[in-house]
């Protein structure tokens, strides 16, 4: 990026940077937000300019523009990372300011909601930010801080009520212990299936690191696991668990049973094997041969070996399984809604049947952001781990 | 010293290593030189048990390495391999304190130690302790991979192929210094090369394979001199033979009394020198100096009689 912005005025524009100008120019002009008469209906967009009063609107309008501007130079990352910010921050403010302006006169059951342009137009300045932090390219722990930020900034938010006009958010307050339930459910079934596949993945892992034959049984069954569809996988599970609840003493007592949380967790687990073990067998082997022999050579037994050297150097490897099964399981476990096995599911499903738009969002907003930040948590472990004369600093 | 009584490995049949004795003093090199699959990195890997003998046994100080376990007998004896095998992810200090580590010395034994190798090692520890492997260049990271051997201070140091991965003016000044570490610490060491000009130069025996079998042990100068077989004459390589007993001699053997021309030789250097001096600027003598003062000269006669002798 340095090198080719010192030639000529052409390259000091950054290409993405323009394209993300033209779209979000484009996004203004779309519908920013619906009014509906109720929670069912299909709304009527409403363009950015008539959210609110212009007095209203105008700095928002400004803030997005300017933030885009701001995008296109291709030689000042820090800046463009502003400009992120600041459009994004003009969004909030038209989205906070546009939501009561319309609920004003639009009758007791009335919902707003954001529309295609809101959407567009978030999408495109997230991506100008993720294009300037790739240029900035921060360390690990740069990029720790910097995901606690926006994490905090967005907790502000929700929690000063300024969104709380929105539908999405009104589906949330009538159910908020039912969220809190989903999320806790959401998460165990995520994070539990993934620390269970990593506790009997690894051993397998290691067990095929040592033998070739294991490996070439092992690899390919979980392979075939892997292939079966995540319906049919929960298909399978209600009539294979179904019968063990019933027939083996003191199963239903812990929780097995057909449909629920038990099926569905452990469907998630059967999916986790493979990337676990693969990644486990691709990370130990992953140590160059002539360190192995050297650590043999001097008298390492194998345990020590494993732990001393194959293990932190396949750590990386490793571990990018794990953020692999992580992101997988956190989409997976919203199909594992449909047969009660609880978690955000449960309201994507519930909005699927009642055709209310917004208590989908209410399952699907949460579930992507859990997958994203779990990415970035991950992505940051794994860098830690890489040995530290080959990190990208 | 380590004896090795009739050791033999056999894969699928057929012997890599057929019934091979040898004894090597303590406090000196033995090379053990061979083409590839002539069994000598074999042999080398019986000694610390990374491969099984199938029969025969090898002794160090007496005790035979089977009636010890095989990784703590490993531990005993330094290993250096091509390619050096540093740890990337360990830095030069704990690459080093690896075998330490294992014998569980506390931890200011090892920086000690550490520190003692690396000064040893022309390698400033201020400046080289807290690096990685990554970070060092080939030569560095080379005498690392030694350094690390003789943490621990091992009764034998085993080497295969050190200095195969090195470019030749690189690989010629870690000969040298192995050479002068090794006289410096009295260290017994093994070394495997293909390569007859490194065993000639460090060696303080030789040993030549050829398909398994060992055929011939002794000094350098014996193995060019009298090269017990063809084959080994060939490795010595025929025509250059006088060169290389030449390059075995130094000037202090065959100095004698007069002056000469021209610029002076230290007594340390070889016959070969002298005679590359001899031929390059035109005389037929060349002076002697020990420490900056003349001690006499070498003639072009006391050379070519130096060459004739073994032919």
């Amino acid at each position: 990026m340095q090198t080719i912005a010192t030639g000529d005025a052409r390259h000091r524009v950054s290409p993405p940077g323009l394209l993300f100008a033209a779209l979000g120019l484009a996004a203004l002009f779309g519908p920013f937000m619906t009014l509906a008469a109720n929670r069912i209906v299909a709304g009527e967009g409403v363009s950015i300019w008539a959210v609110a009063p212009p007095s209203l609107t105008l700095p928002g309008v400004v803030a997005v523009l300017l933030g885009l501007v701001l995008g296109l130079p291709a030689v000042w990352p820090r800046l463009r990372l502003l400009g992120a910010v600041l459009g994004l921050g003009g969004l909030l403010w038209l989205l906070a300011q546009g939501a009561p302006a319309m609920l004003e006169d639009g009758g007791d059951y009335a919902r707003v909601s954001p529309a295609i342009g809101f959407w567009c137009l978030l999408t495109i300045l997230m991506l100008l930010m993720a294009d300037a932090l790739a240029q900035l390219a921060p360390g690990p722990l740069m990029r720790g801080a910097l995901l606690a930020a926006v994490l905090g900034a967005l907790a502000l938010i929700l929690w000063s009520g300024a969104l709380s006009p929105l539908s999405v958010m009104q589906e949330y307050s009538s159910r908020r212990s039912a969220f809190i339930d989903a999320t806790a459910r959401h998460l165990q079934l995520a994070f539990g299936s993934l620390a269970t596949a990593a506790v009997i993945g690894f051993p397998i892992g290691i067990l095929c690191h040592r033998d070739q034959r294991l490996r070439g049984t092992t690899l390919p069954a979980l392979s075939f696991l892997q292939t079966i569809p995540s319906l049919a996988m929960f298909g399978i599970m209600i009539p294979i668990l179904g019968w063990i609840g019933d027939t083996v003493p003191g199963a239903q007592a812990i929780g097995i049973a057909g449909i629920g949380f038990a099926p569905a967790f452990l469907a998630l687990v059967l999916y986790s094997l493979l990337p676990v073990v693969a990644n486990t067998v691709t990370g130990l082997a992953a140590a160059p041969p002539t360190a192995i022999e050297a650590a043999r050579g001097m008298g390492m037994t194998p345990g020590q070996r494993l732990l001393r050297v194959e293990l932190p150097l396949g750590m990386p490897v490793i571990l990018t399984g794990l953020r692999i099964v992580l992101v997988q399981n956190i989409g997976l476990a919203v199909i594992a809604g449909l047969i009660g096995g609880g978690g955000y599911g449960t309201f994507v499903f519930q909005g699927l049947n009642q055709t209310a738009t917004d208590l989908i969002l209410l399952g699907a907003l949460p579930t992507v952001a859990l997958a994203l930040v779990s990415a970035i948590v991950m992505d940051i472990l794994v860098e830690l781990t890489r040995p530290k004369a080959t990190r990208t600093a | 010293m380590i004896e090795i009584d009739r050791i033999t490995k056999v894969y699928n049949g057929a012997p890599a290593v057929d019934a091979v004795s040898m004894t090597a003093e303590s406090g000196t090199i033995t090379v053990i030189v061979g083409t590839s699959g002539s069994g000598k990195t074999t042999l080398l890997r019986m000694i610390n048990r990374l491969e099984e003998p199938t029969s025969g046994e090898v002794r160090i100080n007496g005790e035979s390495t089977l009636s010890t376990k095989p990784h703590l007998l490993r531990r005993r004896i330094g290993y250096v391999i091509q390619g050096h095998g540093l740890f990337p992810h360990h830095t030069v200090a704990r690459n080093i304190g690896a075998v330490p580590r294992l014998l569980n010395w506390p931890k200011d034994k090892i920086r000690a130690r550490v520190d003692e190798l690396l000064t040893l090692f022309s390698m400033e520890p201020e400046q080289f302790r807290d690096r990685f492997p990554a970070e060092l260049s080939g030569g560095q990271q080379q005498r690392v991979g030694v350094a690390r051997a003789l943490a621990s201070r091992p009764d034998l140091l085993l080497m295969d192929e050190p200095f195969g991965a090195l470019d030749p003016i690189i690989r010629a000044r870690a000969q040298d210094d192995l050479r002068q570490i090794q006289r410096a610490l009295g260290s017994t060491i093994m070394l495997v090369t293909h390569d007859m000009e490194e065993a000639i130069r460090l060696g303080d025996r030789v040993a030549v394979m050829d398909e398994g079998s060992l055929v011939q042990h002794g000094s350098p100068a014996e193995i060019v001199a009298r090269p017990a077989s063809p084959f080994v004459a060939d490795m010595v390589g025929g025509m250059e033979r006088p060169l290389r007993l030449l390059s075995l001699v130094p000037l202090s053997e065959v100095v004698e009394d007069g002056d000469a021309p021209g610029d002076a030789l230290p007594e340390d250097c070889s016959l070969r020198d002298a005679l590359s001096a001899c031929l390059w600027t035109g005389r037929t003598a060349v002076p002697v100096e020990r420490e900056g003062a003349l001690i006499g000269r070498v003639t072009l006669e006391a050379i070519r009689a130096r060459a004739e002798l073994s032919a």
